[in-house]
């Protein structure tokens, strides 16, 4: 290093606000607060009791020996990715990869999706969940403006930053019930029917997060009339499909009975727990419109809203996600070992009830095995 | 919906009655009334079951409805939220590489590509990548979510690259990195924490820039202005009129410096001029935000592409330094890079950290870890790394061997103009001073694909093309 750079850093040692520098510029900012959830898996590392311990705050798949899982599809997929050399790492185009988006639309919204088949579904792939919400906000606050978005009490916590960050006023509805830890439905339908007209209704789609309590399908059909009669606009953040119930299908009951309906809506999808693809960010987010060129007009402002935050999505978790998707001897293995971690939570929740009424624990445990996810 | 979609009216009224069998009477009139009015606003809905519907409700209350319904023109499932939507204008870089495609001409040549070819004119995947991909899948590691701010081993290296290893800002704790999604993820990270933290604060971005600049900074809410950068008389760096603006611009103003290989002029300070640059960005206590996304890639060299963000830091300015993993290891796809922060002490670099990781999380929570594993397989390992800038300095090579025979054609073919300027201009872009009129003869007469603004990618050109460009170069100079 140079005698210049020495000398400021032992004048800085002797006397901090002296020579070139003076204190920091960023002295004045605040310490962030610890991410609530990151504290609880240091607490565990930290915690001697080996044997005993339990890291009950993890918000991703176990195996039954308490270890993170890439499913075996997802290996075999990305060892064929890699070997392939006619593949290259050219920039994807802003909206990512095309093919995804195609498959994941029909993923969620169905093969037979009437709505796919008249055009009118605009997808980008997105950075996991996170990354969807964050652009349908920024596109939402320019395009869609002054309309607040109604988040149901309580929800994960990243949607309380997501939407202000991007430009969309938070407002809450009623959901949970802790008197009979399920879903407060009237609490719910009166504040949406409440709700300013044209407001922004955020829903789970399914294995509701953090609750686990989901609405019935006539409850869902409920909800529907009032989101009509409210013209509320919809958006499902669905981080679950598949690993909720077990069935792909099942799991995505609820947008497709509003996409049916010939409702507008904004679908935010996650691979992050399905596909078990976590660190590789991989997303979708749909913007279901009335007409084809309405969807052809969103889409090129949704590239907009992507352009100046990340330019292009990255491409190595996608084309897993293709690959399974698209390839019908992957996409068959992928939904028997998504069925499988589905099947282990639920065998979980079916154990802890039993042992609870074993050991004649005081109480209704029943919300255990109705909650999902 | 039921109704709408003619499936059972009378399922249709049974499950009305079940989904608000549990409410109470007020609200379950409510629900019923809001529904009603729904469905007899709908012109999808027939007369008759609009009839039929209305019998949930007061004969009084149903005439009502009725009455206002068929005042209103749109429905419900007519209206779209998205009417108002305008179509986004084509991309300019993009639309360059459209019209080449559908060029039929075998001459063509495009110009307009952002990302290294090879000779060839192929996309160009580095060995070393290769090699760091098929270790990764032996170790088979996990793809749990990284920490917000990125994989260890990679903030490690990054910063270590861009400082040197063993710098002091380094050993203080006093340099931080998060990872982010390649250069334009870690400058909307940047201008995120300017518009939280600088409120009011303005960026000044060089006359030209690369053009998503304006846009990032824009999104973030951040004010931009631009100070003078490029002189066409020259064709290169017009100091003192960058300088003069520079000194101008209000105490604390942040100043966004391309570290390196210019976007999309070429044109790079020399080591003395950025001693200036720094002397008045001191003297008015700004703030410089280095854009580095060709450390390595313009003249082969690391350590000497570093040159100023290393010059600043040692000048005792708090830096903020944007870093791209897209070219010098033609990562593109994977979208890797950082957002680094220099600051005076560990205590406020710490704190900018976890406001930057605040950020971060509301964005995309945490970045993806593919890219960022195969930069420290690559940087972690000697075998490697030196592989790896053999490859840059391959790359960079064939970049400054193209510049250089198309200088030698140029000057062959019009030798009383001044062709310097492609020797002395740096990395893959070229301005060339083509007016937007010589610019479309290129195109038209000669298939060269490129931007208006007088810009050619030396990495789309091959040197078996050197001649062709020239001649074309030359002709539009001449006749246009």
């Amino acid at each position: 290093m140079s005698s210049n750079s020495r000398v400021n850093t032992i004048a800085r040692h002797i006397n901090p606000t002296s020579g070139t520098m003076s204190i920091s510029l960023w002295s004045g900012v605040p310490q962030a607060p610890p991410d609530p959830i990151l504290g609880i898996t240091e607490a565990f590392k930290a915690d001697p009791a080996t044997a005993a311990k339990l890291n009950l705050g993890v918000g991703a798949y176990r195996t039954e020996d308490g270890k993170p899982l890439v499913l075996k599809v997802v290996r075999r997929v990305e060892q064929a990715i890699v070997s392939d050399m006619s593949r290259n790492k050219e920039y994807l185009p802003m909206g990512g990869n095309a093919e995804f988006c195609k498959l994941s639309r029909a993923l969620i919204l169905g093969n037979d999706s009437r709505a796919i088949a008249e055009k009118r579904v605009a997808t980008v792939q997105a950075l996991s969940g996170t990354g969807a919400l964050r652009v349908s906000a920024e596109f939402l606050s320019k395009f869609y403006p002054n309309a607040p978005i109604f988040l149901p009490n309580p929800t994960w916590g990243n949607h309380n930053k997501i939407f202000p960050n991007g430009g969309v006023k938070i407002m809450s509805y009623r959901y949970y019930n802790p008197a009979t830890r399920g879903l407060d439905y009237d609490g719910m339908c009166a504040d949406l029917q409440a709700a300013p007209e044209g407001s922004i209704v955020l829903l789970h789609a399914c294995a509701h997060n953090p609750t686990g309590v989901d609405p019935t399908p006539e409850q869902w059909a409920g909800i529907l009339a009032v989101v009509v009669a409210r013209r509320l606009l919809a958006l499902f953040d669905s981080a679950y499909q598949g690993f909720a119930s077990g069935s792909l299908d099942r799991d995505a009951q609820a947008v497709r009975m509003f996409t049916q309906a010939g409702l507008e809506l904004i679908i935010c999808q996650s691979y992050a727990k399905n596909m078990g693809l976590y660190g590789e960010r991989v997303g979708a987010l749909s913007v279901v419109c009335k007409n084809e060129d309405n969807a052809k007009r969103v889409e090129s402002q949704l590239k907009m809203v992507i352009r100046p935050m990340y330019s292009s999505p990255p491409a190595h978790g996608a084309a897993i996600a293709e690959m399974i998707l698209g390839t019908p001897q992957f996409y068959e293995e992928w939904k028997v070992e998504l069925k499988m971690m589905a099947d282990r939570i639920i065998l979980m929740r079916q154990m802890l009830h039993t042992e609870l009424g074993k050991l004649g624990t005081p109480g209704n445990w029943r919300h255990i095995l109705d909650q999902i996810g | 919906f039921l109704i709408i979609n003619h499936i059972d009216r009378n399922r249709a009224r049974t499950y009305l009655s079940h989904t608000t069998a549990h409410q109470t009477k007020q609200s379950k009139m409510a629900a019923f009334a809001s529904i009603n009015a729904f469905l007899s606003q709908s012109s999808l809905v027939s007369k008759s079951a609009q009839s039929k519907n209305v019998k949930f409700l007061s004969k009084k209350t149903a005439r009502h409805q009725m009455q206002a319904s068929q005042k209103r023109a749109t429905t419900v499932m007519m209206a779209s939220a998205f009417d108002g939507v305008d179509q986004a204008p084509p991309d300019p870089i993009l639309g360059v590489s459209d019209a080449f495609k559908k060029c039929e001409s075998p001459a063509k040549l495009n110009l307009g590509v952002g990302a290294y070819r090879t000779e060839e004119l192929q996309p160009y995947v580095l060995e070393v990548v290769k090699k760091a991909e098929a270790k990764m899948m032996e170790k088979g590691e996990n793809k749990e979510y990284l920490p917000i701010d990125g994989l260890p081993a990679f903030k490690q290296c990054t910063l270590e690259l861009l400082l040197g290893a063993g710098h002091p800002a380094l050993e203080e704790g006093r340099a931080i990195s998060v990872q982010s999604l390649s250069g334009t993820g870690s400058l909307r990270v940047g201008a995120a924490f300017i518009n939280v933290w600088l409120p009011g604060k303005t960026v000044y971005l060089s006359k030209p820039t690369w053009g998503n600049h304006k846009n990032i900074f824009a999104d973030a809410g951040v004010e931009w202005k631009e100070y003078t950068y490029f002189d066409p008389a020259t064709v290169g760096l017009d100091i003192d009129g960058m300088l003069a603006d520079i000194e101008a611009a209000p105490e604390g103003s942040i100043i966004l410096l391309h570290g390196c290989a210019h976007n999309p002029t070429g044109v790079d300070p020399t080591k003395d001029q950025w001693q200036l640059i720094a002397d008045v960005c001191k003297s008015k206590k700004h703030i410089p935000f280095f854009d580095v996304a060709y450390q390595g890639f313009a003249s082969g060299s690391l350590d000497e592409d570093a040159f100023a963000p290393r010059f600043f830091v040692e000048q005792g300015m708090e830096v903020f330094v944007s870093q791209s993993y897209s070219k010098n290891l033609g990562l593109y796809a994977e979208r890797v890079g950082a957002l680094n922060v220099i600051a005076n002490d560990k205590e406020a670099a710490t704190k900018t950290a976890s406001q930057l990781k605040r950020i971060a999380r509301a964005i995309y929570s945490n970045p993806p870890v593919h890219g960022a594993r195969i930069v420290a397989e690559v940087v972690g390992d000697e075998a490697m790394f030196a592989e790896w800038k053999a490859e840059m300095e391959m790359m960079a090579g064939r970049i400054k061997g193209v510049r250089q025979s198309l200088y030698e054609n140029l000057t062959e073919m019009m030798p009383e103009k001044d062709w310097n300027f492609v020797l002395r201009q740096i990395g893959m872009f070229s301005f060339t001073g083509l007016s937007p009129a010589q610019v479309e003869n290129m195109t038209n007469k000669w298939h060269v694909y490129m931007t208006k603004d007088g810009r050619i990618s030396l990495a789309g050109l091959s040197l078996s093309k050197c001649k062709y460009l020239a001649e074309a170069m030359v002709d539009s100079f001449q006749n246009c």
